[in-house]
């Protein structure tokens, strides 16, 4: 059986539009004989944690899709208001458990953005370092199952091999290697150890060669290319339509990243090329993942050459522990511990919205404090449930094989999407 | 900065009229308007280059600033009124602030524009009561579908002209919307027992 080119498949897909009456749902045509309802889901290994996909296919085709979502529902925003502002930071990673730092970080943000606290600006860039690194961590974690969905099992156990070394660097800063709660309000839980900046630069070294491996691996192979080239075109103003951030919208030529265009943090200093792609299709949402992984790298080294020296949490004692060795010797110190693990600090009543740019895209943190020492409110903003509302009109008309391809591309997580 | 998003808000009130109320608190720019006219502001503030929904979250404002109201199942102090430090609300609670506003629900909307260097956020906010249903802006922005969705479950704010406002996590036929602060937590009835 001769195989099609990907120049002959390309075109073969339109680019997608907004669905109506409903965006997020296609509706399939009514009574159809030759129409049959499949469930992908809510177990399927393809759907990336716990989806379920209620597609309509005539034949192989899909002409009708919705999903169901909700099934890794925990009420963690619920679970928050519960806690006083600093124990509540152990709740934010459980979210999105592939890009945990960045769920904490943002909540922090949102915090000291109510306290109108100074972060000191060692922490500002050791938080950029473990944003990037956690960027590294996502996307492996993406090209490793992606592959895996489009039937490449090998580059699953490369990528979690990557992965690991990245998560070395975590635990040798946090202690642990997921969720370590290493993000504080006020700044970062410790400062990183004098090894961190070998093995981090080692890690970096090693990991620019597996990128180029992983790139020649997945753009060069050509059933890879031929499944994803021209399959699920965003143009950017559906992209804009249907809210898509991050690397979804860069792929599809969207000049937009907030690293560079609404810099928080340490990114005011360092310097971010957004790389943008110009195809929207499920190839360059791949690519555009790989080129972010040599630019993390890039800006990890930026970070590590020039991180700045000076205190890695604010020196504000009504907010932030005072250190442990001052307990031992001034009264002061021990009254403050006591009240802020007792009670907690108060934080003004408003409401604040802070923001950084995660491996999905924006993540937000909408954060409303009543005066007292627990979150009256917290919201985040997940890219996940933004991002899966546009499967629908993408699929429309696809393969069902194509599908796979196109879910896959977004990079949903459903405990983000849930939480 | 902020006082560029301030203009551009004052000209989107301008252009709703009356119950628009123009805010600013650390930098950040609210927009207040009445909850009927949402989807004419947001239409604005497209027109104004806030091209981009990011964000609409829903918040509770009952109890706010006192003592908690949800408590915890079967736990004596939520009965007797005294102060419990798992209460939400309840400790370290200062001077008595007041709600920003005058219903028990909220809905923030941030809206961003691109184009500008930095990038500018705007918060458009409503305000409803229990029952009372705020107007859906999915014609405007279409990626409002699933977070008026997820208000609508987990907050019950209805939207008017939502094309289909259904649960989004939460089984049809649940009883309540969890994320109301007078929806108890610790302790969960169970649910779609009678079947067994």
């Amino acid at each position: 059986m001769a195989s099609t080119l990907p120049e002959q498949r390309a075109g073969r897909h339109v680019p997608a539009e907004v669905l109506s009456p409903i965006p997020s749902v296609l509706i399939p045509p009514a009574d159809d004989p030759d129409t049959m309802l499949l469930n992908l889901g809510p177990n399927h290994p393809s759907t990336h944690g716990v989806l379920r996909l209620v597609a309509t296919l005539n034949g192989e085709t899909v002409v009708g899709l919705h999903n169901e979502l909700g099934y890794v529902h925990t009420g963690i925003e619920k679970n928050m208001e519960q806690k006083s502002y600093w124990k509540a930071i152990t709740y934010a990673p459980r979210a999105d458990y592939n890009s945990f730092f960045s769920n904490e970080l943002v909540y922090c943000m949102a915090v000291e953005k109510l306290l109108e606290l100074e972060v000191p600006r060692r922490a500002e860039w050791i938080r950029a370092l473990f944003n990037e690194l956690q960027r590294l961590h996502n996307h492996l974690i993406f090209l490793g199952t992606g592959s895996i969905d489009l039937g490449g099992i090998a580059l699953l156990f490369y990528c979690f091999r990557e992965r690991d070394r990245v998560l070395d660097l975590f635990e040798l800063a946090g202690g642990v290697r997921m969720h370590a709660r290493y993000a504080q309000v006020g700044g970062v839980a410790e400062d990183v150890p004098a090894a961190f900046d070998r093995e981090a630069r080692a890690v970096v070294k090693e990991l620019r060669k597996r990128v180029d491996e992983y790139e020649d691996l997945i753009g060069q192979q050509p059933i890879f290319r031929d499944r994803t080239k021209g399959i699920g075109i965003i143009t950017p103003d559906f992209a804009r339509q249907m809210g898509l951030t991050g690397p979804n919208a860069r792929a599809s030529g969207v000049d937009w990243d907030l690293r560079a265009h609404a810099p928080y943090g340490a990114y005011r200093e360092i310097n971010v090329q957004p790389i943008v792609l110009q195809n929207g299709d499920v190839y360059d949402r791949y690519m555009i993942r790989v080129f972010e992984m040599r630019q993390s790298l890039d800006i990890i080294e930026q970070l590590l050459d020039g991180l700045p020296s000076g205190p890695w949490i604010a020196d504000d004692r009504k907010v932030v522990l005072p250190p442990r060795h001052e307990l031992h010797t001034s009264m002061e110190s021990l009254i403050h511990h006591f009240k802020l693990v007792t009670e907690g600090y108060r934080v003004p009543a408003g409401e604040a919205y802070a923001y950084v740019e995660g491996p999905r895209g924006e993540l937000g943190c909408n954060l409303v404090s009543d005066g007292s020492a627990k979150p009256w409110r917290v919201h985040f903003r997940s890219a996940s449930l933004v991002m899966l509302q546009s499967v629908a009109a993408l699929c429309n008309g696809v393969l069902i094989a194509d599908l796979i391809a196109i879910l896959a591309s977004l990079d949903p997580n459903m405990g983000d999407c849930d939480r | 900065m902020s006082a560029l998003v301030q203009a551009d808000a004052e000209r989107i009130a301008a252009a709703i009229g009356a119950g628009a109320k123009v805010s600013q608190a650390r930098g950040e720019v609210t927009l207040d308007l009445p909850r009927e006219r949402i989807a004419d502001a947001c239409a604005a503030a497209r027109g104004a280059g806030y091209d981009f929904l990011c964000d609409l979250a829903a918040t509770d404002y009952l109890g706010f600033a006192s003592e908690g109201v949800a408590g915890y199942w079967g736990s004596p102090s939520t009965m007797d009124g005294e102060r419990d430090l798992n209460h939400p609300g309840s400790t370290g609670l200062g001077a008595v602030v007041a709600p920003p506003g005058d219903k028990r629900f909220a809905v923030s909307y941030q809206l961003l524009d691109r184009t500008s260097r930095p990038a500018r956020r705007l918060r458009l906010r409503v305000w409803a009561d229990d029952g009372e249903a705020v107007q859906s802006i999915v014609g405007v922005f279409p990626c409002a579908d699933y977070q008026e969705r997820e208000a609508w479950d987990l907050m019950g704010i209805p939207f008017d002209g939502h094309p289909a406002l259904e649960r989004i996590f939460l089984p049809e036929g649940w009883d309540g919307h969890p994320h109301r602060k007078d929806y108890p937590i610790g302790g969960e009835p169970v649910q779609f027992s009678d079947a067994v």
